[in-house]
């Protein structure tokens, strides 16, 4: 194959074979962690959530394209056409453009920047005029005042999960994300747990910036219809959809490589192997995991009630089936190869817990008031992302003068900022309880 | 290689000053908020082609995800139809449009007269792959103390900022 690309060219196959890839997944990707929210919601309000098209609702996900796809395109008589056009392809151009510089594994990497964290930082951030376009070229106030909210909250909580962000490059030294990722191998703990109050901020921080519950004051249903997205229909509405999601994934690829190890597997420096064997133990754990699933889904299969619902159960199950294979291969080829396929189920898989967590903190807080979401940014999180970058310095000094281990030396740090959390905490309350009593 | 730079550099360019002018001229002034930023934007990207890479990175967080995102905040309060049919230009624009003229003919007599000197270095042939820690060296090692001068200035700026709205509400 060598032979039939020019030299000149050769470099930038690879790149375009993955954005390719990308744009071509994220959709379904993104309609399926639609169809997760739905499941997950339904548990745990007690209910089984979407069950009609496809067993356990599996392709409902294609069902809703469909029915965006042929809804009627509505612009309003006093919109402002090109920009009501030109706002969500500004949402999901950012979104997806963003991922140029995610890696997801070792070798799959669109480009790998030295400045990659503030590459997709900066493009993630200017999504946010898709938003504020969308809602005023719609010429509605429900429109235009979520999209005021959409900025002044994005403005304040950008802030505080920079600050988080910056305890972790301070640890790493480096903004590429590759490096980030070496450097918790190196260091052999993930920076999750030797800085939790940055991951938390940062946690904090991610859920407001991508408008989630409790944070979703831009398109409170109760206040504001659908806030910037009122006016919008069909395909545009589900560009907008799509860019949302795509963000989700965004934060959460991020914070996955920030503090979560990347496609670091758990254990990844001990190397354990399989008596008799090259094989390491732990590198079993993708494929068994998947054969897992494989095997309760051809358990499920014949208990579907119509015959379609069992034969794309039964797919479903070949599919598992199929990825467990690859992942258990993946064992007997070469390293490089091994830990790209691996590299990329862990760093998926760790993805997916971490919106997990997004959409069990959605279902588990009611929504924040307009103040309580300004007064926790910027009376909360940004004095503690302070105390707590202040603190990792300090720690990274106990490293260099006294040869402190990586995780002993940031210790002092984490109770220092749990310190004054707890602090902040108790000083804010009674002005809370004042502003709540005062019926604000 | 090289072509393909100043064809980039030329559409950079033409982008930023076409979008200016636009800026300028547009009645509807959130679609000047727009042009502007397409400006920065290019901008931009013109430092990338420089391989300043970190520059490039401020330029649209700094700039565009923060500064603009402000400004179309503010404007969006602005009551828009008051502002459509007032006068774009006040009745001096031609003075001024002189006095750019020249300007612009001082700019082109420079260029014309010192064209010998004129060559432009070659470029880099390697991407530097430190730009971030270059620039953080020279800020905290050779310019720290206009650095910090600086950043005392912005803070006095914002603390008066604060003080000067908390005693507008009070």
């Amino acid at each position: 194959m060598g032979h039939l690309i020019p030299p000149s060219i050769m470099p930038f196959v690879l790149p375009v074979l993955y954005a390719v890839v990308i744009v071509a997944v994220l959709p379904l990707l993104a309609g399926y962690i639609v169809l997760m929210e739905r499941k997950v919601m339904a548990d745990m309000q007690a209910r089984l959530g979407p069950m009609r098209v496809g067993p356990h609702g599996l392709l409902q996900p294609i069902a809703d394209a469909v029915k965006l796809l042929l809804k009627e395109d509505i612009i309003p008589d006093k919109a402002d056409r090109l920009m009501f056009w030109f706002a969500p392809l500004v949402s999901v151009t950012m979104a997806l453009l963003a991922y140029s510089a995610l890696a997801i594994g070792p070798a799959f990497q669109i480009a790998d920047l030295n400045i990659g964290l503030l590459f997709i930082l900066a493009i993630s951030s200017l999504g946010i005029y898709g938003i504020v376009l969308g809602g005023w070229a719609s010429n509605s106030h429900y429109s235009l005042l979520g999209a005021l909210r959409s900025a002044a909250q994005l403005v304040s909580y950008e802030t505080a999960a920079g600050l988080g962000l910056i305890s972790v490059l301070l640890l790493a030294g480096s903004l590429s994300m590759k490096d980030i990722v070496q450097a918790q191998l190196d260091q052999g703990v993930w920076f999750g747990f030797s800085v939790p109050f940055g991951f938390f901020i940062y946690l904090v921080g991610s859920i407001a910036e991508t408008n989630r519950a409790p944070f979703d004051l831009p398109e409170a249903e109760s206040e504001l219809v659908a806030g910037y997205m009122t006016e919008y229909s069909g395909f545009r509405w589900s560009l907008y959809f799509l860019a949302e999601y795509a963000n989700m994934i965004i934060v959460a690829g991020i914070a996955t490589t920030l503090f979560l190890g990347g496609w670091l597997r758990p254990g990844a420096r001990y190397h354990e192997h399989i008596p008799g064997t090259g094989i390491e133990w732990l590198d079993a754990l993708p494929a068994l995991l998947t054969l897992g699933v494989a095997l309760y889904s051809l358990k499920l299969a014949p208990t579907q009630p119509v015959k379609i619902q069992k034969i794309v159960m039964l797919l479903v199950a070949v599919l598992c089936l199929g990825v467990a294979c690859v992942l258990a291969g993946a064992l007997f080829a070469p390293p490089a190869v091994m830990q790209g396929i691996h590299g990329a189920f862990w760093f998926m898989a760790k993805v997916f817990a971490y919106i997990y967590a997004f959409l069990w903190i959605r279902f588990t807080f009611p929504r924040y008031r307009f103040d309580q979401l300004m007064r926790l940014g910027w009376r909360f999180l940004i004095p503690l992302a302070l105390v707590n970058v202040i603190g990792v310095g300090v720690a990274i000094v106990l490293r260099q003068q006294f040869a402190w281990g990586p995780i002993v030396s940031l210790i002092p740090t984490t109770l220092a900022t749990l310190g004054v959390a707890m602090l902040l905490a108790k000083d804010d309350a009674p002005v809370a309880e004042a502003q709540t009593a005062a019926g604000e | 290689m090289q072509t393909l730079n100043q064809a980039l550099f030329i559409f950079f360019a033409v982008l930023a000053v076409a979008s200016a002018i636009l800026m300028v001229t547009r009645r509807n002034i959130v679609h000047g908020a727009v042009f502007l930023i397409t400006t920065l934007l290019s901008t931009a990207g013109i430092f990338l082609l420089l391989q300043a890479e970190f520059l490039f990175i401020v330029q649209v967080i700094l700039y565009v995800g923060g500064i603009m995102v402000l400004f179309v905040f503010v404007i969006m309060l602005v009551n828009l139809d008051v502002s459509m049919r007032q006068v774009q230009f006040n009745r001096q624009w031609f003075v001024a449009g002189a006095l750019a003229l020249v300007l612009a003919g001082q700019f082109l007599f420079a260029i014309w007269a010192g064209r010998g000197a004129l060559r432009l270095p070659a470029m880099a042939s390697e991407i530097s792959p430190k730009n971030t820690e270059a620039v953080a060296d020279a800020l905290f090692s050779h310019y720290m103390l206009p650095f910090e001068i600086a950043s005392i200035l912005l803070l006095v700026a914002m603390i008066g900022a604060v003080v000067m709205a908390k005693r507008r509400a009070g």
